[in-house]
């Protein structure tokens, strides 16, 4: 089980990266949700992996398993939750002012309004 | 225990709710709210002070559950200086605010504000790890929001860089975290530094992995080279206000890394021996030399301003790298000056970009109005940007030399704070004679000069307090740096905070 974890871990981690890299809005966004989901399986897992065991200390049962990770992965979910909603509401503010989902800054003085014709101009072939 | 310590944390965030929900359609009723609120974080923010130069550290256990198991907040000396500078820049930033009419210009500027500070408050006072992760994304989903304030097109996707690097950061952080409490089952700082000392020696590995994930996190957050690729288009395209609150926010990293420096990791400790200091050292000084560059070699005043917070960013890391008291000293004097001095220099390009339209330093511009006052005030920010006499930055920088004179390669570290130094006054000089000398030298067509020149009284006030400010930072230079002598004697005996935290027993 610990290979299935970490290995899963270490692909949603890789993939969330490479999806970072695209620098476009989407994939950027599903990135970072990739990375979330990898973090918080990770935290998941920094208790230690056990099997049917309850999480608090109880004399009939041969163990327990670690309750705080658990409060950690609640917390972390919200958070990202709320934040992959922020982002989304400004990549898509910023798509419908510029016409344009590229995370990069382009144009010489990088961002003065300068260039916004001709991002509006070239927005409909980006926008596919 | 002294529920003072959760009042800079409970204030504002009662209030920004209030001033969303009761006051939205009040502008005049948010203001006073807003000033009102910052003002008694500063009155708060001196009482902790005062309670921590007299009584020492303070764990307050919310709920009241005893320390490793709770969630503890904790007011030392370093806690209430950085609660006190955060209210006092809050302050001169919100009258400017309100001067300016920036908040006219979109909506809930008061409410983001407060969700702000309260972010920057906790994250100042928590003594748990995974608290600190939590306050780092209250203040930086605030700051999203007021980085975007007022919208248009470049800001939005300055915006976006900026939130999609700081995800990246605060997985990373949570990496951090899990692999911390992976190895050392707890996450409470002072029970950290306890577990951390003794770890066994097969441990030691994961516990170097962590703490270097940990500073890469607070370099992020305190824009170290080769971590600093967020700030300038953030800073320079965020409303100038805005940007000068945004000074405490790298302050923020710094803190965290002086914090974890000397209480978790401190050097010479068996798990992680001076990794810390050896991986800050060069960066700063990259950092210093990326800055002061860019300063030079900016092409408009809102990245020039930028830069020279990078560069100065890089001075304080230069200062915190030692980890030993008299740097720490310096370090903290330091991070006084440059907090005020980079918010101070962010306005001054606020009020220039308001009369010119836009900041860019071409040529052929037509004077701008109340020219006179507002480069006497540039000019004052900049020489205490710059770390030139008469103002604190001179001090500042003194110090820090001072400091790390004694320091292996101590030499070529002055060469790079007095080089950089000199890159600095040219690219400050050259901005300033740009903006503010050559229009009148160039024939200006009639009525250029009747750019609008509107009556911001407060503005003005707000900014002049600012600089005042650092004047009152030179004169008591004294008094100041013996009491931050005090304060970096005290978090490099980490026995102290941890005695506060978990009781004698626990120390």
């Amino acid at each position: 089980m610990e290979l299935l974890v970490a290995s899963a871990i270490g692909v949603m981690t890789a993939s969330g990266i490479y999806l970072i890299l695209r620098l476009r809005a989407f994939p950027v966004i599903l990135g970072l949700s990739m990375l979330t989901y990898a973090v918080n399986t990770f935290l998941f897992v920094t208790g230690r992996l056990v099997v049917n065991r309850p999480p608090i200390l109880s004399p009939e049962a041969a163990g327990y398993t670690d309750p705080l990770p658990q409060a950690l992965v609640l917390t972390a979910i919200v958070i990202s939750f709320g934040m992959t909603a922020v982002t989304v509401m400004m990549a898509l503010g910023a798509f419908l002012e510029t016409g344009d989902d590229r995370i990069e800054m382009t144009g010489e003085d990088e961002g003065e309004d300068e260039g916004t014709a001709g991002d509006g101009a070239r927005a409909p072939e980006d926008a596919r | 225990m002294s529920h003072w310590i959760i009042l800079p944390v409970v204030l504002p965030a009662m209030l920004a709710p209030l001033i969303v929900l009761g006051m939205r359609h009040d502008l005049v009723l948010q203001r006073v709210a807003s000033v009102a609120g910052t003002l008694g974080l500063g009155a708060i923010a001196a009482h902790l002070m005062w309670r921590a130069t007299v009584l020492g550290p303070e764990a307050y256990l919310l709920g009241n559950w005893p320390a490793p198991f709770g969630i503890v907040l904790v007011n030392d000396r370093l806690s209430a200086l950085m609660l006190a500078l955060a209210a006092v820049l809050a302050l001169i930033v919100v009258l400017y605010v309100i001067g300016s009419g920036w908040d006219r210009r979109g909506r809930h500027f008061h409410a983001l504000f407060q969700f702000q500070l309260m972010g920057v408050n906790g994250a100042f006072l928590t003594g748990d790890a995974f608290n600190l992760f939590v306050f780092f994304e209250i203040l930086l989903i605030a700051s999203y929001g007021l980085m975007i304030h007022a919208g248009g097109g470049a800001r939005l996707k300055a915006g976006v860089q900026y939130v999609a690097y700081n995800l990246a950061g605060s997985t990373l952080f949570l990496f951090a975290l899990g692999t911390i409490y992976a190895v050392t089952g707890t996450l409470n700082m002072a029970d950290l530094a306890v577990r951390m000392a003794e770890l066994p020696e097969g441990e030691a590995a994961l516990a170097r992995v962590a703490c270097v994930l940990l500073i890469i996190v607070f370099a992020v957050k305190g824009a170290l080279v080769p971590f600093q690729f967020w700030l300038p288009a953030t800073y320079a395209l965020a409303p100038g206000p805005v940007a000068a609150l945004f000074a405490i926010m790298t302050k923020v990293g710094a803190y965290a890394v002086l914090r974890f420096g000397t209480l978790v990791y401190p050097p010479g400790s068996p798990a992680t021996g001076d990794i810390v200091a050896q991986m800050l050292l060069p960066g700063a000084v990259l950092t210093l030399i990326a800055g002061m560059v860019g300063v030079l070699g900016a092409r408009s005043l809102g990245r020039m301003a930028a830069y020279a917070a990078i560069g100065s960013m890089g001075t304080l890391f230069l200062a915190i790298a030692p980890f030993e008291p008299r740097a720490s000293a310096a370090a903290l004097y330091y991070l006084i000056h440059s907090t005020l001095a980079a918010g101070c220099l962010f306005l001054a390009v606020d009020l220039v970009t308001a009369r010119r339209g836009d900041d860019a330093l071409g040529p052929d511009r037509a004077p701008i109005a109340q020219g006179g006052v507002i480069g006497a005030l540039y000019f004052a920010a900049a020489v205490a940007v710059a770390g030139m006499p008469p103002l604190s930055g001179f001090v500042g920088k003194l110090l820090v030399l001072d400091a790390v004179r004694a320091e292996p390669y101590g030499m070529w570290l002055w060469g790079a704070i007095l080089g950089t130094s000199l890159i600095a006054i040219m690219g400050l000089g050259r901005a300033g004679s740009a903006v503010f000398w050559k229009p009148h030298g160039a024939a200006q067509p009639a009525g250029a000069h009747a750019a609008h020149a509107p009556a911001q009284p407060l503005a003005f006030v707000a900014l002049g307090a600012g600089l005042a400010l650092i004047v009152a930072l030179t004169l008591l230079a004294g008094p100041v740096t013996g009491w931050l002598g005090a304060t970096a004697a005290e978090i490099h005996t980490p026995a102290i905070y941890i005695g506060a935290v978990l009781g004698p027993a626990g120390g």
